[in-house]
């Protein structure tokens, strides 16, 4: 990759315009209009252009086109050698077959709810918390917002263990409780959700109280209708992350028609031919697929206010 | 009166959010601490035994191994994960086409559930009909024997660790590298800086605290490895792949000794706490 930027950004320079339609330039970066749309600087753009296009598609959509064809092909099939680039017989069996070996019914309702479940706690836990902290400011808030922040500096995998034992003293194995509590002890959300709750204006909630709406009423009311974009990325993260979590439902899901779908895979992938893995893995990814095409502006926008201004 | 009933309503809106942290959060701390010096198996008694534990993870012959095998895994975890989002974003952000469907593409690993990633690569990797192996085999070069060979397993892991991740890195550089004002570069030209001095002065300066906050983020990030380990390798070939949170996990939940865990988890932490702290520093830079 390195050679592909040094090429791109010695190449641009120098050079004179000849140029039919010049690329469009909105905000400058480090190569300037100028140089870009003189004539090597156009050659070179759009053969960089070509290789990363190449490179990108080859690097990050083929391994799922490969995962894909893979399921439709049979096991024969996947064992040639040399593999067949486009499936010969294509046929969706090894679907079906992995919907039944793995259980992936179940195991999808459990992972929905879990996450549909944790995302519900989560929000009501956080939101009020931080709500509190930002707009009731009670004695001792700043203390307590800073150790709720300290957690974020303590490496997940170190509390791994003492959270489980915790989890067994309580008695909460294989119960969502174990999941969605954890969960809802972020630091991290109700910090961004307090940042937001803060930069409301202060009438708006003084109008409220004079109409008299208690603090309940004002939150439902006032608040959470005006912090829909924070509210939106909040949501998506804390779905997305209980979907993808692997190691602490691996933990504390052990009955085998309460674990998550990627607990499940992982159990039973040895077990079943790899076109039918590929099913599985295939279906387990359909999801987060889609919520990415659906919700893909927000989480690129919670991404970037997180971890910038954090 | 008044001051009271603000607070009560207030404590009334935080106590969810406080018994999560209690139980959830605080309290494991100070439990990971109890651990480390008391012997227990969850099922009788836990018993103090001082240092024992801590000598129990020096004594153990992988502990060395695995402390190697997580810092060659974050360094090398560092010279792809760290070094390539970045150069992909400079190159991203002189692009003036296909950017969506860039940005698209680069983050799409990083929506998949992990084990996804993880299980397809390790069909890649197989020796036999594996993607990898007939690629190389179609340029004429020799098969590599990837997972199963001490000496490209780490290697091997380090790659899907990269792939599954470094689309969040190359998103952030990529926002922190349109919010550079484009007056700088315009300035750096008319003083006849090149493209190289330009990225140079210009760049890196500008971006330089997301730069080490990303640093620190991704050390403790990646020196936590775990599940590619655990589900590619098991740690071998040989303890290759032995990493300090695979060990961990080892020692509470296949030998039920959860107090040497919590001793190796110590020193993890302790470890990790000195990167946090420096991270820390950085944000307070940041803001002010």
């Amino acid at each position: 990759m390195i050679s592909v930027g040094a090429r791109a950004a010695t190449g641009r320079k120098r050079g004179r315009k000849r140029s039919p339609r010049p690329i469009e330039v909105q905000f400058r970066t480090i190569v300037s209009p100028h140089q870009l749309n003189s004539r090597w600087g156009r050659r070179i753009y759009w053969l960089v252009l070509v290789t990363v296009l190449v490179v990108f598609t080859l690097a990050f959509v083929f391994p799922l086109y490969w995962m894909v064809t893979g399921a439709l092909k049979t096991p024969e099939e996947l064992a040639q050698m040399p593999p067949t680039l486009v499936p010969a017989d294509p046929s969706p069996d090894a679907f079906f077959e992995a919907w039944d070996l793995f259980d992936i019914g179940t195991l999808l309702v459990n992972t929905a709810y879990y996450s549909l479940g944790g995302w519900v706690v989560c929000m009501a836990v956080d939101v009020s918390a931080a709500y509190a902290l930002s707009k009731l400011r009670p004695m001792f808030g700043g203390l307590i917002l800073g150790m709720m922040l300290a957690t974020l500096m303590i490496p997940a995998m170190v509390v791994l263990i003492p959270l489980y034992v915790t989890v067994v003293d309580l008695g909460l194995l294989n119960n969502a409780w174990a999941l969605w509590l954890p969960a809802a002890a972020n630091g991290f959300n109700i910090f961004l959700l307090k940042r937001f709750f803060d930069s409301i204006p202060r009438e708006l909630i003084e109008a409220a109280q004079i109409d008299g709406a208690g603090p309940a009423r004002i939150l439902r009311s006032v608040v959470l209708p005006i912090s829909r974009p924070i509210l939106g990325v909040v949501s998506i993260f804390t779905i997305v992350t209980s979907f993808k979590d692997f190691v602490w439902p691996l933990l504390v899901m052990t009955d085998s028609d309460r674990m998550t779908i990627s607990v499940g895979l992982s159990q039973t992938a040895g077990a079943v031919t790899q076109n039918q893995v590929m099913g599985g893995l295939l279906i387990t990814s359909i999801p987060m697929i889609i919520v990415f095409f659906i919700f893909q502006r927000h989480i690129m926008a919670g991404l970037t206010a997180g971890s910038i201004k954090g | 009166m008044q001051i009271l009933r603000r607070n009560l309503t207030a404590y009334g809106f935080l106590c969810a959010a406080l018994a999560c942290f209690t139980v959830f959060a605080w309290y494991p701390m100070v439990r990971e601490f109890i651990l480390s010096f008391q012997k227990t198996d969850l099922i009788n008694e836990p018993v103090w035994v001082g240092l024992d534990n801590f000598r129990t993870a020096f004594l153990d012959p992988a502990f060395g191994q695995a402390w190697l095998n997580t810092l060659e895994f974050t360094f090398l975890a560092l010279l792809c994960g760290y070094a390539v989002p970045f150069v992909v974003a400079l190159v991203l952000n002189e692009l003036r086409h296909a950017r969506a469907y860039l940005r698209f593409v680069v983050y799409l690993p990083v929506m998949l559930p992990p084990i996804v990633a993880v299980l397809l690569f390790r069909w890649f990797y197989d020796p036999g009909p594996g993607l990898f192996n007939q690629v190389l085999d179609f340029f004429g070069l020799p098969p590599l024997a990837w997972l199963d060979s001490s000496s490209t397993a780490l290697l091997s892991l380090v790659i899907v660790s990269t792939w599954m991740n470094m689309g969040s890195a190359t998103l952030i550089y990529l926002a922190a590298l349109q919010n550079i004002p484009p007056e700088l570069y315009e300035a750096a030209e008319l003083d006849g800086a090149g493209i190289f001095k330009r990225i140079r002065h210009v760049t890196i300066p500008q971006t330089r605290l997301i730069l080490l906050l990303m640093l620190m983020l991704q050390i403790v990030a990646t020196m936590q490895v775990f599940i590619e380990p655990y589900m590619l390798t098991g740690g071998g070939p040989e303890n290759a792949t032995v990493t300090v949170a695979y060990l961990m996990f080892q020692n509470a939940f296949t030998l039920q000794d959860y107090g040497s865990a919590g001793a190796l988890g110590m020193m993890l932490m302790i470890v990790l706490l000195v990167f946090a702290a420096f991270q820390l520093r950085l944000t307070r830079e940041d803001k002010a």
